[in-house]
């Protein structure tokens, strides 16, 4: 899957079950706050990265995640690996 | 120093409507909101009939994380709690500075466990169940749910006494209340509706299978009942002190003033003659009145041949042949865990305004029920004292007076 295809298609579903506005979800910006995530919302980020994606990343992989940029980059790392 | 204990706030979201006025109307009118549902057929009961009450959208009242963990009885007893709180002018920014607690009747959470194990049998990963489920799985959900919701500071346990959980709610809530340990306190009972919630209560064969209507379905005391009619759905009874009301000027719908219980000792699922009999003498006892302060009893009868018998005997040796009995089942169908509360509230529209909903499907006595003064049709009647029953498995039994308020 391409980097933009990335994009679009997990704005789509992270809005959808967030019920965030799509607009709000642009790369530079925060995705915990973005997103309005607790610890709890991480279990649900993970449902629903599986849900649509097919890959599973662990509470560990959000350590470092700050960005949505940085939630592509793990996304686009691990549907290529 | 004790304290008198009152109802300032009620709330239903039942087969009969879901609020209050179309509930009132249901009662005068004798409407039942008793259906068929043929889905169940397929699933494999051996009985259709069933109340119903719609799926509520809480996306207009609720946040995601507020709503995830709930599944039916969170989500209905969300419905009735919400038209309780508004009803009685309170809200979450007077809760949360004032302590008030939730005590809550609910004794399933079937569906939710269910679609819960169907995910992680696909997944075979408990990560992807999600947040949200294991606060719908607890037999808590609603106490957990609501607690948070309206940032209640409280006693917040949840009841779980069979059919008898909504009673024994308000009952344990009016302990607290008159005894000065909560100023306030939020009681209540949820039922689920789901294949899923009542597939082994029907394997029982305790329900009916009566070739009619489903309106005529559920017919307690009559002659030709042959089994209940499951139902479900929420109802909210908010009590608090006297002195608490008073305060902040809330309506008064009642004054509790008995609170009768017991335990059978006996059979899990047959009723027992002695233990609904100490039941409704402990709460008479309790409220230092007589048989003849009774207006009207809100019976439990379900509808099953030896259950509305056993408590024709009990009604007939307690309270004798001329009170006014009704069972609202007869409209309603059996609402279980919800059962205890939503039958005061109901008691309290017909108290509120004078008037006897109506027993429906009541044409022939059975050698118990023709002891008894059972009302069939709606009837205007001023009543200034009720008395509720509600009887569950493991021979859990509850009997709760009501009176009018007066200063």
């Amino acid at each position: 899957m391409k980097r933009e295809d990335i994009i679009l298609t997990t704005k789509q579903f992270l809005s959808d079950e967030f019920e965030v506005d799509a607009t709000l979800i642009q790369p530079e910006n925060n995705l915990q706050q973005t997103l309005d995530l607790d610890s709890l919302d991480y279990v649900d980020l993970v449902v629903v990265i599986e849900e649509n994606l097919g890959i599973k990343p662990t509470a560990e992989d959000f350590k470092t995640i700050e960005t949505f940029n940085d939630f592509y980059d793990l996304v686009e790392q691990r549907l290529n690996a | 120093m004790e304290h008198r204990v009152v109802i300032t706030g009620i709330g239903a979201y039942s087969c009969l409507g879901e609020n209050l006025d179309t509930v009132l109307e249901s009662l005068r009118i004798g409407r039942s909101g008793v259906i068929y549902d043929e889905p169940r057929k397929d699933f494999g009961y051996r009985s259709c009939f069933t109340g119903m009450v719609a799926e509520p959208d809480l996306t207009p009242f609720l946040s995601r994380r507020q709503r995830i963990g709930m599944h039916q009885p969170a989500r209905f007893a969300f419905m009735s709690t919400k038209q309780a709180m508004e009803g009685s002018g309170l809200d979450a920014d007077f809760l949360d500075k004032t302590e008030t607690g939730i005590i809550f009747g609910n004794d399933s959470t079937a569906g939710a466990v269910v679609e819960t194990v169907d995910k992680v049998r696909a997944k075979k990963n408990t990560t992807l169940i999600g947040s949200g489920d294991i606060f719908q799985n607890m037999n808590s959900t609603v106490n957990m749910n609501l607690s948070t919701i309206y940032k209640l500071k409280g006693m917040n346990f949840t009841i779980s006494a069979a059919c008898s959980s909504g009673s024994h709610s308000i009952g344990m809530g009016y302990l607290l209340i008159k005894q000065g340990l909560q100023e306030r306190v939020v009681c209540g009972g949820a039922q689920e509706i789901n294949d899923y919630a009542m597939a082994s209560f029907d394997g029982l064969g305790a329900f009916s299978v009566r070739d009619a209507a489903p309106a005529m379905a559920s017919r307690p005391f009559d002659r030709d009942r042959d089994g209940l009619v499951p139902s479900g759905g929420a109802a909210t009874v908010i009590i608090e002190s006297l002195e608490s009301a008073l305060k902040r000027n809330a309506p008064i719908y009642g004054e509790i003033v008995g609170f009768g219980f017991s335990s059978n000792g006996d059979h899990i699922s047959n009723p027992n003659f002695d233990g609904q009999f100490r039941s409704l003498n402990m709460a008479l006892k309790q409220a230092n009145l007589t048989p003849n302060d009774i207006d009207y009893v809100n019976a439990h009868a379900t509808s099953t041949p030896i259950g509305d018998s056993t408590e024709a005997q009990a009604i007939f040796n307690v309270l004798g042949s001329k009170v006014p009995v009704s069972s609202t089942k007869s409209m309603t169908g059996h609402e279980c865990w919800m059962a205890g509360a939503s039958e005061i509230v109901y008691s309290l529209l017909m108290m509120n305004n004078d008037f006897i909903a109506p027993n429906i499907n009541f044409e022939n006595p059975d050698e118990h029920s023709e002891k008894i003064n059972i009302i069939p049709n709606y009837k205007e009647q001023n009543i200034d004292c009720f008395l509720s029953n509600s009887f569950g498995f493991g021979g859990t039994n509850s009997s709760l007076i009501i009176k009018k308020f007066k200063k």
